[in-house]
């Protein structure tokens, strides 16, 4: 009973450490919301996408007996040509409308080939179209995947001289169910880089600092239980981080209709996991340091190759495939895809009870490792 | 028969990497005494009071409390002792009652300890204050109620007065005279205060270069000192006593 009491009050203390730092709030619930609102909203809806499109002049002035010129005659046909006022910003405009896809607006610039090239360094655009005896060619950098949709489009539409796309394609299906949005994407990467965030900033640095400070020291010196203070620091983290990713999430529901698909009962288990395996390499990480500048050198030596790597806002299928094993069994990783699951894919126990697993040992062996050379004094 | 000492150092030594902090320390303190262990940084003092703590270990020699060492015997000896660290930073964002109900819970006592505290170290007007917003002496009162809070029968003071104005380190030596004219606690207290020794403390250790240069009442010190020196102008101090032994003040 004694011990309980010395646990509750160690507990509340803790709690009210972190819920009197007006920061916490913001950083903790109000933060990952507009993230997830900001990046959710922008990769959700396609809004205008403008390119820039340099033509060599020879083509349009070519001799009077030639009028063949299929570029200038795709522009008068199809472009709309600039104002006197409008000339200050470009020659042609032309307008590929897209429902689904966004509008593309297309500005053609006339200039010279030096000038041109001059522009695409730049990145001011990142085509040049040059018409030879009747044949139009693209210089673009290849490995630019916005000029490569860009000659995509163009060359679609110059040629013989046919535009192929219409307003309304109907052979184009854009996936917009739930479960195939980026935002379905985004938020269980959220939730899982909230809690390595909060518990390698909240444990870790909270007990560096408290080392730092002298506190621990001042603690063990009384009939204190060690473990206490490390079961109160590891509760207020995990009921705060339960709390900021179930806030999160509401927010989804209610604005982008986030649902989830799987068993509600395997995502709370592998939530809980996660904050098992976080809470003991955050333990692990500030075993030793009493040095704050150490502590955020070893914390971000944790948390940043995690952050980048993990998938958490593009998929990690974009890097090296050798690298693909390697970054799958990030702690992290392991906790987002396992997550993502649950909520897209409809998952249950069978899918996610090893990833639950894997997680809880992490967790388990890094705590012990931690505690054998942990340092109060 | 001799009554046990409370705390006893056998030929103590301790060093860090190069540095030699404890060298071949003796010391016994009788139940009741207030001990200043005086000396200029770096003395040893607080390396010595570390490890009668328990935090240090010390390389060689013996400390026992009660007549029992640190080993097996930590829960038991950390109920009877009370401890103030140099410059210890409690929670910041937590209230002056709930910091002291957070220590007084590890020692199963409950509020009405803590009223008590909050009234011997004279924080009432700032018991729902957060401890951030104390100032130094108000800081180095909490530390002392809390290391008071257990009743102890020893207490280890370690610099409680350092970086005080004079007024708020005169508050300290108020609650520590009050507290040896009604208890029966033993007490060592770290200072480079002369001054300080010489009102709170009835027998004096003086340290540099981590070993025991002189030790003895305040009067038996000085009464050495005079004999020492033939020419006298003026009363000795302790100050003339420290120069004398080392060559040099005590705050170089």
């Amino acid at each position: 009973m004694n011990r309980l009491f010395q646990l509750w009050q160690l507990t509340m203390a803790l709690y009210r450490e972190i819920l009197r730092e007006p920061g916490v709030l913001f950083w903790g619930i109000i933060f990952p919301i507009l993230m997830s609102l900001g990046l959710g909203v922008a990769f959700t809806k396609k809004s205008d996408v403008i390119r820039k499109v340099a033509i060599i002049s020879p083509a349009l002035n070519p001799p009077k007996t030639d009028s063949s010129s299929v570029l200038l005659t795709f522009l008068e046909n199809n472009a709309e040509e600039a104002t006197s006022e409008e000339k200050e910003s470009y020659d042609w405009k032309l307008v590929m409308k897209d429902e689904k896809l966004g509008n593309s607006i297309f500005l053609f610039y006339k200039m010279e080939w030096q000038k041109a090239m001059m522009e695409l360094k730049r990145g001011t655009v990142n085509i040049i179209l040059l018409e030879i005896n009747g044949v139009t060619e693209y210089h673009f950098d290849p490995m630019n995947p916005d000029a490569q949709l860009s000659y995509l489009k163009l060359n679609s539409m110059i040629g013989p001289g046919k535009i192929a796309a219409s307003e309304s394609n109907p052979n184009i299906k854009p996936l917009t169910v739930t479960g195939t949005r980026y935002i379905d994407f985004l938020v269980p990467g959220l939730i899982s880089m909230g809690v390595m965030m909060s518990c390698m900033w909240g444990i870790s640095y909270g007990i560096i600092e408290k080392r730092s400070k002298k506190l621990l020291r001042r603690l063990v010196a009384t009939p204190m239980k060690k473990s206490h203070f490390l079961i109160a620091l590891i509760t207020v983290r995990i009921s705060m981080n339960f709390i900021e990713s179930a806030v999160l999430f509401l927010f989804a529901l209610f604005a982008f209709d986030m649902v989830i698909q799987g068993d509600l009962s395997s995502l709370i288990l592998l939530f809980l996991a996660g904050n098992i395996a976080f809470s003991g390499i955050a333990v692990f990480v500030s075993s030793h340091t009493s040095n704050t500048e150490v502590g955020n050198g070893l914390i971000n030596v944790v948390v940043m190759p995690m952050m980048v790597l993990s998938g958490i806002f593009f998929s990690y299928h974009n890097f090296p495939d050798w690298s693909i094993p390697v970054i799958q069994k990030f702690p992290l990783t392991t906790m987002t895809d396992g997550i993502r699951s649950i909520f897209n894919e409809g998952a249950g126990f069978a899918e996610t009870a090893i990833p639950i697993l894997i997680l809880t040992a992490t967790g388990v062996v890094f705590f012990l490792t931690g505690l054998k050379i942990f340092k109060w004094h | 028969m001799i009554p046990q000492p409370v705390i006893e150092a056998k030929n103590v030594w301790k060093s860090f990497k190069t540095v030699q902090a404890v060298r071949g320390v003796n010391i016994i303190i009788p139940r009741g005494q207030f001990v200043a262990l005086l000396g200029p940084n770096g003395a040893g003092k607080t390396t010595l009071v570390e490890m009668i703590e328990g935090i240090q270990k010390p390389d060689s020699g013996e400390i026992t409390i009660m007549g029992r060492r640190w080993k097996g015997n930590e829960d038991d000896l950390h109920r009877i002792i009370g401890i103030s660290l140099q410059e210890t930073r409690f929670i910041d964002k937590l209230r002056v009652t709930e910091t002291l109900q957070l220590f007084a819970s590890f020692f199963n006592l409950g509020r009405q300890r803590v009223d008590e505290i909050i009234n011997i170290i004279g924080l009432e007007e700032k018991r729902r204050s957060y401890v951030v917003n104390l100032s130094g002496g108000q800081r180095q009162r909490l530390a002392l109620g809390i290391a008071l809070i257990n009743n102890p029968s020893i207490l280890l003071l370690d610099e409680p007065t350092t970086g005080l104005d004079p007024n708020a380190r005169r508050e300290i030596w108020d609650i520590l005279r009050k507290l040896r004219e009604n208890a029966d606690t033993s007490m060592i207290l770290t200072t480079h205060y002369m001054e300080e020794a010489e009102f709170l403390c009835d027998y004096i250790i003086i340290m540099d270069q981590g070993k025991i240069l002189r030790e003895g009442t305040q009067k038996q010190l000085l009464e050495e000192e005079s004999g020492e020196k033939v020419m006298v102008y003026r009363k000795k101090t302790l100050d003339d006593l420290f120069v004398s032994l080392t060559g040099r003040k005590i705050n170089e």
